[in-house]
Parts: C-alpha cells; structure tokens; sequence
C-alpha cells in the first residue's frame, strides 16, 4: 500500500485540531467528558475508533508506539490497531512499555510503572459511568454539572446488600480531583489505584459515544466506596503458570472440559520479561 | 419562628398558552401545619402543586419559602443546584404513582437509603439501620428489606414512597393523591400512619386529594379549587360542615355516604 495517498496518521489535519482542542478542554477539567465529532474509521466502531482517533490526534512521528488489548500486544484488535499506524503514521512501535511513548489500550494498564511523560490512549465503549441508572443523557449531565452523586452509591449499596461486597470487577466508578465521577473504561478494579497520581497522561476515547475524558498527570483518583466497606481491588489468588508472578493482574484460562484451569499474566510484556530474567511458576 | 409561615404563595398564575391552569392563588402555609386541596380532577389542584415545587415553572406570581439554612427564598428565582439541594433536604414530595417515585430495580433498602446517600452519608451500616428503623415505622416487615418494591403491594409501595422521602427528616411534604388508587381499608391504614407521622415529626404537609374523607381526616385547612381559581379556603370542619360557595356545597353533597 502506498503510505503517501493519506495524511499523516490518517485523519485529516482539521479533524486532528477538532480532536486537540477537545482533548485540551479534557485535561483542563479532569473526568469531564468533552463531545467531539466521531468519524468513521477504517473498522466498526466498538473495535476502538475512539482510542484510534486520539491517538491519531497526539502521535507525532518521534512517538514509539505500543497497543495491548486486554494486556496483550499479540491480539488480534492490537495487532490491526499497531498495524495501521505503522502504515499511516509510519512510527516506530514496541511491545515494552517503559520504551513506548504512546500506549493505546484497551481495558488494562501496563504493570509495568508509568513514568512522566507518557501517554495512555483508552479506548471506551461507555463513557457515561451513571448510564445503568439514569436512562436520560439530559438528567445524567445535569448531574454531573451539579455534583450529584448520590446515584452512584445507590448502586454499591445495593451490591453489598445482595452480595455482601462490592462486586464490580471492571469499569469500577473513580471521583477525579474531588469533582467528577467518571468511568475508567473497562479497565479491572485491580488498575484503579494506577491511576491515582499516576505521572503519566490518560486519555480517554469513546468512538461510537462522540465523548473524550482526561486524567491528568499527579491527579486524585479515588475509587468509590463505603467507610465501612473501602474499596479492595480483585485478582485471582494464584500465581502465573508462566512467570510465576503473584503481583500481576492475572487471566484465568480453561484448558480442558473437565473444568480444570490455569492463571496466566494478562500483561504479555511484564510476563514475558520475567521469563527472560530466569524467572518461572 | 412560629409566627411566620413556612410558605407564602402570592397570586400564582401557571398558563398552558391560552389556559389558565392556575390563576392567581394565594395562601399561606404554617409551621406543621397540613393543608389539603380538594376539587375535581381538572380544577389545577395538581398543577399548582407541581409548580410551588419547581417542576412547572409558573407564568407569574410569587412563593416564598423560610429555609432554616438560607432563610427567606423566593422559589420562583431560585437557581437550579439550590432548588434541588432544598429539593432533597428539606422538602420531599409523595407521587400519586409510588411507580413514579421509587427505583423499581433497586431493593427497599436501597430506595430508602438513597436520600441519605444523596446527603452525603457514606456508612454503609448506619445507612441499613436507618432503612430498617424507617421500614419498621411504616410499617413493612424489615425482613423485606432487600426485596424489590415491584413484589410489593401497591400500599406497602406507597408506604415506602413515604419511608423513602421522611428518611432525611424534611420540613415540608408535598403529596398528590397519597391514597388514590388504594382500596378502602389500605387507605385508611395508610391514613392512620401518615397522621401519626405528620403529628410525631411536626411536618408541614400539602395535600392533594379528591377524596374529602382524606382531607377531613389529615387537614386542619381546606383550600377548594375550580377552573384554577380558589373559590372557598377555611378550617376543614368549616369548609366540610358549613360550605358557602355553590361549588363547595355541590362538592360536599357529591360524597356518597356508605
């Protein structure tokens, strides 16, 4: 294919602008979420056109890109996702997180720590985090502009009391900078505390939805609770089967029809570099 | 503080273009004291009721309010996020439908709890004792707590609505035919509760019937309305007992005695 029949990254530079300025309105008012116009992209929307948007807005040709998708560098939506920008952006791209520049994801955070300067690109199939529980966008703007959260703990009291605890394992509601309550993406509970005060920059894309959101870097990000039930990120209690890692978000993986399974790092990269430090289950 | 109403409407108009639904109604409203409002459906009983709370905005006219935390308001200038806050502190209304004012696909528990939450409580504990203690005090089983209100009656629906909106203790409760739809004996439970409730938590209460026996038996005033207008306004033995205006006498005989 012949890279020079598109724009650099492949939207066209006022697109690009449109994107910008709302990213910036983003990251001005952390948890916010900002409209924008959507376009079309290469695949469905759901596949993450948002998170390809922004990060074809921000990715310059110095950037080093990596894309995981559920912490993988080697599936299927990452491997298109990394693709296309290599052909339409032609930047270099990794699978190691501390090298890459621009991280786009979808649904986890690296293991490995953020360091300032970074940017993570989220892809988002819903960014309205009061959507279960109030059907009208109107009403959920409204109370968003006017703090009203109350909703919000309407539904954790509920799961305690059906459940005992808190059972939200992904998407997890977080209060940004004291103000807005926002959706995370569908990132496990078990990254929720990266965010806070995380020294990279997150941004947050929802294609199909038209809305960008934004975490600033060094910035509250506090995970909803009770007093007297905080909040207790989840991960299965095991150890990898590969690298041996008891700290790493971890998939769980069936591996035959008697039910029997195995616990595998859901970060590819970290995973794969401790094996080649020595390290083994 | 007793010496000056809790609420003052001065000549509230509320038009649908050309219809007056509302026409220049004024009365007061003391510290506990429960008001009811009877007339026919139609007459704007609703219509006014829905606007001295913010969900219609009136045509013209004037509603003060005594808050204790900002003192003196005038309802109809009042900004949005300050309404709301006094909305869900000091005021609570009670819908015809308890559909219309409780979560269906939340449990009891929740539903009561959710004002308090709204306040700012976030213990999950005291939030379920005080969903209990308010469960028990309408009278529903506290072992219900967790059930949904759907696979409730439609009295204990409504005697959850009521639990649901007492919870943060307001001063003032606006209620829309609290007993329409009830049959007999619920309604006169239900009645004996709220009477008991409004006399222990000195509320101040408008209500909204059609039912002279609810007003008879809550109201230590009556307001009639007709076409939007208040045509009779008195103690309820007085108005009930002794109506002078035509439509007030044709009210009062329209009752069917059993």
């Amino acid at each position: 294919m012949n890279t020079t029949s598109y724009t650099f990254a492949y939207l066209d530079e006022q697109t690009k602008r449109e994107i910008r300025r709302a990213l910036l309105k983003a990251l001005a008012i952390p948890g916010h979420q900002v409209p924008f116009a959507s376009r079309e992209m290469p695949l469905a929307r759901g596949w993450g056109t948002g998170g390809m948007q922004v990060t074809a807005a921000v990715i310059g040709r110095n950037d080093v890109l990596k894309v995981i998708d559920q912490g993988a560098d080697d599936t299927t939506n990452a491997v298109s996702i990394r693709q296309f920008f290599s052909r339409v952006a032609g930047v270099r791209t990794t699978t190691r997180t501390e090298e890459a520049t621009l991280i786009q994801t979808r649904h986890r955070i690296p293991e490995t720590p953020l360091r300032p300067g970074q940017i993570m690109v989220y892809q988002v199939p819903q960014p309205e985090p009061l959507w279960r529980l109030e059907p009208s966008r109107a009403e959920t703007r409204r109370l968003h502009a006017l703090a009203e959260y109350g909703i919000m703990h309407v539904k954790l009291y509920e799961d305690i009391a059906q459940h005992g605890r808190i059972t939200l394992a992904y998407d997890y509601p977080v209060l940004v900078h004291g103000r807005y309550v926002m959706a995370p993406s569908p990132i496990p509970a078990f990254d929720n505390p990266k965010l806070h005060r995380s020294p990279a920059i997150h941004l947050f894309g929802a294609g199909r939805e038209k809305r960008i959101y934004a975490v600033p870097p060094y910035t509250d990000v506090i995970s909803l609770a009770f007093e007297d039930h905080p909040f207790r990120p989840w991960k299965a209690e095991a150890a990898c089967a590969l690298c041996g890692s008891t700290e790493s978000y971890l998939d769980e993986i069936l591996i035959d029809d008697r039910g029997t399974r195995r616990y595998i790092c859901s970060d590819t990269d970290w995973c794969e570099r401790r094996r080649t430090r020595g390290k083994t289950a | 503080m007793s010496d000056l109403p809790l609420l003052s409407v001065r000549c509230l108009d509320v038009r649908f273009g050309a219809l007056a639904a509302v026409d220049g109604v004024s009365f007061e409203l003391w510290p506990g004291e429960v008001v009811a409002i009877v007339g026919e459906s139609g007459s704007g009983k609703t219509t006014l009721l829905r606007a001295i709370h913010g969900f219609i905005p009136p045509t013209a006219g004037s509603i003060l309010y005594r808050s204790d935390r900002f003192g003196e308001i005038e309802l109809t200038r009042l900004d949005e996020p300050r309404r709301r806050l006094l909305a869900r502190t000091e005021w609570g209304f009670v819908h015809q439908n308890p559909r219309d004012g409780l979560r269906l696909s939340y449990s009891a528990g929740a539903n009561v709890g959710e004002r308090l939450m709204a306040a700012g409580a976030r213990h999950w504990g005291n939030i379920r004792a005080q969903a209990l203690a308010w469960l028990d005090r309408v009278e529903i089983d506290v072992a219900r707590i967790d059930d949904l209100p759907r696979t409730f009656s439609g009295g204990m629906q409504q005697r959850l609505q009521i639990a649901r909106v007492l919870v943060t203790n307001p001063r003032l409760v606006l209620m829309d035919e609290p007993t329409g739809g009830l049959d007999v004996s619920v309604q006169a439970r239900l009645l004996d509760m709220l009477r008991r409730l409004v006399a222990d938590l000195g509320l101040s209460v408008i209500v909204v019937t059609h039912d002279l026996g609810v007003a008879r038996l809550l109201a230590q005033r009556i307001l009639v309305m007709q076409r939007g207008r208040v045509v009779e306004a008195g103690l309820t033995d007085q108005v009930l007992d002794d109506p002078q205006h035509p439509y007030s006498q044709l009210l009062v005989s329209s009752v069917l005695a059993a």
